[in-house]
């Protein structure tokens, strides 16, 4: 169940890939930002942490934005910038994380909906919330998707990522388009963050395992295609749960495994969509 | 009496390499201009600077007297240039009817929408569900000349039209050109094709290694004058 | 003229330039003086000297990586971890000398680098940076578990090297300084070396256009593979001189995407795609490190911030602005065409 929730990751980080080619290695920190925002606002306003999103996605979004506009827009000339500046970023965040939130673990929590369970069988009961998860993720995977085929934004986006140089020749803003893809992706973060802080512990330094997941989800799934990205994020959902039944210290470790196997022997994943450029 | 296009002593250099030196070029509005020269002569970098996609090393570029040379390629769509790329770039993950569809993303007022776009170019409407990428030569050029008037642009630049393409496709996308002039749209052409070139416009430059070799009305230039520029046999 | 006809011009392909043999001849005395350390110096000068030259090492690895392979690595603390953890194995179970333990640590990290790029080699830029994480992550979980595989390495507590503990403080001391001196030097002298070499000429190629190059018949893959067994050696020995420094070792430190964060800072602040470039970032990091002790977490803070609007705003960073204001070539590895005119 939680595969809906790790596509979710994926997805931001590979609408941002798609569109401008950058990996942004900060995407799990700035998940754990979310985390932390609405935290805050729980903190201090006292709301329930799905109303705290009504202000952190705008607040995302407009980070996401200004991150691209003010500063990653000027990385794209080069394979090496990006990288190193979105791996700066992340460091940046976590230190800053530790440094505001110190080291502890944090949750949010919304009431009973975390630990009820329905029974399926006598012998599987699926918790509430995780089935909450996977639905939004996949509302939300529906939605980008919508997004993409049907509106006049989504198909700049696609104009853009096929060709950016012609893109210009028809009146598109490159700059203010890949600010808005930035943006788009941190509001999945922003969702996936506040969605990740109810169901499990986070920290300052869990950022890494949230790229993590959602990498080996896109990778697992296979890049350029939104479903076979949410397959891929269940088929590392799985994984880990199967891990951890074995052991509790072996469900990362067998997400990761499974995640080498598929790069070993179906490196463009199970589901890859059109080649990219 | 301005023109609508006027590029004054314009260089240009791709890193260290100087492709035009001090070019100039003067387009009045509603004329058909032909640029051409051989491979590598300067006319799609001449192209390139008038739309916006590279940047003058010196000189000025006017666009209805107004200087673009600083404004970036996007912009200069909404002030009316448009550039049907070499090669087409028809973007593949977009269907005939949404590359139209982009062309127009400045929505600016003008005669041409889609429907006079399939009117004009009555294969493109059957076609209109397929993916860019699945055009054949001569379909894609007419899309991208599509794409480009969905902009209802006062300048239209075309770059190496009859690049790759039958002749038989190539004379009937030269009658639409001739169609699109007549609307007042103004147009630059660049070709290698120098029959077609002079035939569709009223004046021609030719250029050679990045300098105007020659240029006239094409009733007033001979055989020998332009292949004697193309090739700078002197 | 004489009648046998004008000698053509001779021409020669030539590396040195004045400065340059200069900064060799500097060189030399700086790393005379360097080897004398022991000697004279305090404890605790020795390992800060042993930090910083293990520091360089692999901050002259991940450079070669990726400034001159396009190898973005953010997974290097893998072959540091193995070199640290090969010094506990051979030394203590395998009875071989720590000091030898360490070169071969070096040796184990290069074998097991070559399984790890079928892997990684499958992707490619931000992509293939993961990657490497991930491999790295993966080395780590399997440490902290290795109980569960019959491997026993102390699991999240770590283990004490004792065939460290053990020698001699002195000597321990002693050796430990002229590894990392060995390590720091060589990491300089080998890219060099390879840099002057075809191989070298091949990546600065890569560097410039991949698709060019291998049109040209370089064999880009298997210079690349050959760059990232050179530096998963040079991480490994420097892990391994690292943790025999610390004389114990556990996954935390061993793995820690720190590691990278170092290495990254090092040589983006230094210069990446020249070899003075992690030299000079090695002592602004250091120089920083001293300074900014005291405010804890902001020390990062603050060195990320510079790394990142380096990284995007003076992309050759502190060397390539030396470099281009005066010309500066202290390890030249451009050649140059001379005509002697006769």
């Amino acid at each position: 169940m939680l595969g809906g929730l790790y596509a979710l990751f994926a997805t931001g980080l590979s609408l941002v890939f798609g569109v401008m080619r950058l990996v942004n290695l900060a995407h799990g920190d700035l998940i754990v930002l979310a985390s932390f925002l609405s935290l805050v606002i729980v903190d201090n306003v006292g709301w329930n942490p799905f109303t705290t999103l009504v202000l952190v996605i705008p607040l995302m979004a407009a980070l996401g934005f200004a991150l691209q506009y003010l500063l990653l827009n000027y990385t794209l000339d080069s394979g090496l910038a990006p990288i190193l500046a979105t791996f700066g970023l992340s460091v940046i965040i976590q230190n800053a994380l530790l440094e505001q939130f110190s080291a502890d673990q944090q949750r949010l929590h919304v009431g009973s909906i975390e630990t009820d369970s329905i029974r399926i069988t006598s012998e599987i009961s699926i918790g509430w919330f995780s089935l909450i998860m996977f639905l939004v993720a996949v509302l939300l995977l529906v939605g980008l998707q919508l997004l993409i085929r049907r509106t006049r934004l989504g198909r700049s986006l696609r104009a853009t990522s096929d060709d950016q140089r012609t893109a210009q020749l028809v009146g598109i803003d490159n700059r203010t388009l890949y600010a808005v893809a930035m943006a788009i992706s941190l509001v999945t973060a922003a969702i996936a963050g506040v969605f990740l802080g109810v169901y499990t512990n986070f920290d300052a330094s869990s950022g890494p395992a949230r790229l993590i997941f959602g990498f080996e989800a896109v990778i697992i799934g296979g890049l350029g295609s939104l479903w076979g990205t949410l397959a891929g994020g269940i088929v590392l959902g799985v994984s880990q749960a199967i891990g951890a039944e074995i052991s509790i210290g072996w469900g990362d470790l067998a997400g990761n495994l499974v995640f080498l196997a598929i790069l070993l022997v179906r490196p463009r994943g199970l589901f890859p969509g059109p080649e990219p450029e | 009496m301005g023109a609508l296009l006027e590029v004054e002593n314009v260089s240009c250099f791709y890193g260290d390499f100087q492709a035009l030196f001090d070019v100039s070029i003067e387009v009045g509005e509603g004329e058909t201009v032909a640029i051409i020269g051989a491979n590598g002569a300067g006319k799609s970098t001449l192209l390139a600077s008038v739309a916006g996609l590279l940047r003058a090393a010196s000189g000025q570029v006017r666009f209805d007297g107004a200087l673009v040379g600083q404004m970036p390629a996007y912009r200069r769509v909404a002030a009316g240039i448009a550039l049907v790329p070499e090669g087409r770039r028809i973007f593949p993950s977009l269907t005939v009817e949404e590359n139209l569809r982009i062309g127009g993303h400045r929505r600016r007022r003008g005669p041409w929408g889609l429907r006079e776009i399939y009117e004009l170019f009555p294969a493109l409407d059957v076609l209109s569900g397929r993916w860019g990428g699945t055009l054949s030569g001569g379909e894609q050029q007419m899309c991208a000349i599509g794409r480009a008037l969905m902009g209802n642009p006062r300048l239209i630049l075309l770059d190496e039209l009859s690049l790759g393409l039958a002749p038989k496709v190539i004379k009937a996308i030269y009658a639409t050109i001739g169609v699109i002039s007549q609307q007042g749209t103004t147009v630059v052409l660049v070709e290698q094709d120098i029959g077609q070139a002079l035939a569709a416009a009223d004046r021609a430059y030719c250029l050679l290694e990045g300098h105007v070799s020659l240029h006239g009305p094409t009733a007033e230039l001979t055989r020998e004058h332009v292949v004697a520029a193309y090739f700078g046999v002197r | 003229m004489s009648t046998h006809g004008a000698m053509a011009p001779t021409v020669a392909v030539v590396r040195r330039t004045w400065t340059s043999a200069v900064a060799a001849v500097a060189l030399a005395c700086i790393l005379g003086v360097l080897v004398t350390v022991p000697w004279w110096a305090s404890q605790g000068l020795q390992r800060d000297f042993v930090e910083f030259f293990t520091l360089l090492t692999m901050a002259q690895m991940w450079n070669l990586l990726a400034g001159y392979a396009g190898l973005v690595s953010i997974g290097q603390q893998a072959f540091i971890g193995i070199g640290g953890y090969s010094l506990y194995m051979l030394g203590d179970r395998g009875g071989v000398h720590p000091f030898g333990a360490v070169v071969l640590g070096g040796l184990v990290a290069a074998a097991i680098s070559i399984p790890a790029a079928a892997l990684a080699f499958r992707l490619r830029g931000g992509y293939f940076a993961i990657g490497t994480w991930v491999i790295a992550e993966v080395l780590a979980l399997l440490t902290l578990n290795g109980t569960d595989f019959g491997l026993d390495l102390g699991g999240g507590v770590g283990v004490t090297i004792y065939s460290a503990a053990l020698l001699d403080r002195g000597l321990r001391a002693h050796g430990t300084y002229w590894l990392a001196l060995g390590a720091g030097a060589g990491a300089v002298l080998v890219a060099y070396a390879l840099l002057c070499s075809r191989v070298g000429l091949a990546l600065t190629a890569i560097r410039d256009d991949e698709t060019a190059a291998r049109s040209l018949g370089v064999n880009v893959l298997r210079t690349k593979v050959l760059v990232w067994i050179v530096a998963a050696f040079g991480c490994g020995v420097a892990g391994g001189v690292w943790f025999l420094n610390l004389v114990r070792v556990d996954p935390a430190a061993a793995y820690t995407v720190n590691w990278t964060a170092y290495m990254i800072f090092i040589v983006v602040i230094g210069g990446i795609g020249t070899i003075e470039g992690p030299i000079v970032g090695t002592i602004v990091f250091f120089v920083l490190q001293q300074e900014l002790a005291n405010y804890g977490v902001w020390y990062l803070i603050i060195l990320g911030s510079v790394a990142v609007l380096v990284a995007v705003f003076v992309r050759g960073g502190i060397w390539g602005v030396v470099e281009r204001r005066f010309g500066l070539n202290l390890f030249p590895v451009q050649r140059r065409v001379r005509i002697d005119p006769r």
